[in-house]
């Protein structure tokens, strides 16, 4: 309920503010996004196994985001971050619809 | 924690499927279970500071990704490439600029001495030669020389057919020769290769004899490549028993010419003037 007040609210604040990303952010914000998306499917998956923890969630989250983006900061540093970040973004990817597949399982029992 | 259960889920499906009524019917009651969660949730919701914190993140999110997709939307494809792409980029933006620069500097003198020259003339019969050479060359009316290759196939066990012929003749043109002398016959657009019983070659109705000479006229380093690719003329040649060998000269004279076919239906539509 809250997150989905959250996501409505980020939304909309998104829409609104319409910041410029800083340079030095541009490399790393989608693979955040992505990351995060990742922890957000897993969070909705624990949760329709009734099994969501909000620390669990908080720290999978964090550390998501920040893992994702130091694994692309270090490739940009030893000159392969183009090829890490397609790496990450598949493992999040495949992770993803793994999440998703659960969760569809969940809800129509196929 | 996440992960355990994906690779449980494959194990767990049997039960969920035998959870269901047995008749089969209905499933009330498990969509029940999955819509009783949100419903509860959104009646009455937890303010713990975890819920909160949770919901902030889901907020971030939403607010990153809408962030990033404006963005993309607002600069160009360029804008979020990396360095090393937009240095190849620029390499090849610059390489294609280059060459249309010089291009257009070429048409451009050439269209200056066409009008405003006072060897107007000249000029125009100066490019009027220069393609007539061209297309002499092309259509073999024309003997030629320059760089190019000698492809010499030796047939001791006579297998070599007008296929296989045609197959190098086709190497050769699609690696860009421009002018092409089997034997002592010019190779052209129209030429047609033909098997006859006697197990000898017709090139337009001539007879040729192995050992059979191409001399080729074109870049001799990326003749010679196509010719010895895997699975390329020579792998063929070496087949069917036949050796082909391909050396690279400076200068190649292709000295066959052929006669113009007359045509005695067709006339320029347009009349060349400067010939």
């Amino acid at each position: 309920m809250i997150a989905a007040i959250g996501l409505f609210i980020g939304v909309v604040a998104g829409l609104l503010v319409q910041p410029t990303v800083p340079l030095w952010l541009q490399p790393y914000l989608p693979i955040a996004v992505v990351a995060a998306l990742d922890a957000v499917f897993g969070g909705l998956r624990a949760w329709s196994e009734g099994v969501f923890d909000d620390k669990v969630f908080v720290v999978s989250f964090v550390a998501n985001v920040l893992i994702a983006a130091f694994v692309v900061f270090l490739g940009d540093q030893l000159g392969v971050g183009g090829q890490l970040s397609t790496g990450v973004v598949v493992v999040f990817g495949i992770r993803i619809f793994a999440n998703a597949a659960a969760i569809r399982r969940h809800i129509f029992h196929a | 924690m996440r992960e355990q259960d994906s690779v449980d889920e494959s194990g767990d499906e049997p039960v969920t499927a035998s959870m269901r009524p047995p008749d089969g019917g209905s499933d009330d009651p498990a969509e029940a279970t999955w819509l009783a969660r949100p419903r509860r949730s959104f009646r009455e919701p937890r303010l713990s500071r975890g819920q909160v914190l949770a919901g902030i993140l889901c907020g971030l999110l939403a607010f990153a990704a809408v962030v990033q997709i404006r963005a993309r939307d607002a600069g160009s494809q360029l804008a979020g490439a990396r360095e090393s792409d937009l240095v190849v980029i620029l390499d090849g933006v610059t390489g294609q600029a280059q060459r249309l620069e010089d291009e257009r500097r070429d048409l451009q003198g050439a269209r200056e001495r066409l009008e405003f020259g006072a060897d107007r003339e000249q000029a125009a019969l100066e490019q009027a030669t220069e393609r007539a050479t061209t297309l002499g060359i092309l259509a073999g009316t024309l003997a030629a020389k320059g760089p190019g290759v000698q492809l010499t196939i030796q047939d001791p066990a006579g297998k070599v057919d007008a296929d296989t012929l045609l197959n190098a003749l086709q190497e050769l043109r699609d690696a860009g020769a421009e002018a092409i002398q089997l034997n002592a016959l010019r190779l052209v657009a129209s030429t047609d290769l033909l098997d006859v019983a006697s197990g000898r070659i017709l090139v337009d109705g001539t007879r040729i004899q192995p050992p059979y000479t191409f001399l080729v006229i074109g870049d001799p380093d990326t003749i010679a490549t196509a010719l010895n690719i895997p699975g390329g003329v020579l792998d063929v040649l070496a087949e069917r028993d036949a050796t082909g060998e391909v050396s690279k000269r400076p200068e190649v004279r292709v000295d066959a010419v052929r006669a113009p076919d007359p045509m005695p239906n067709s006339r320029a539509s347009r009349s060349e003037r400067g010939r």
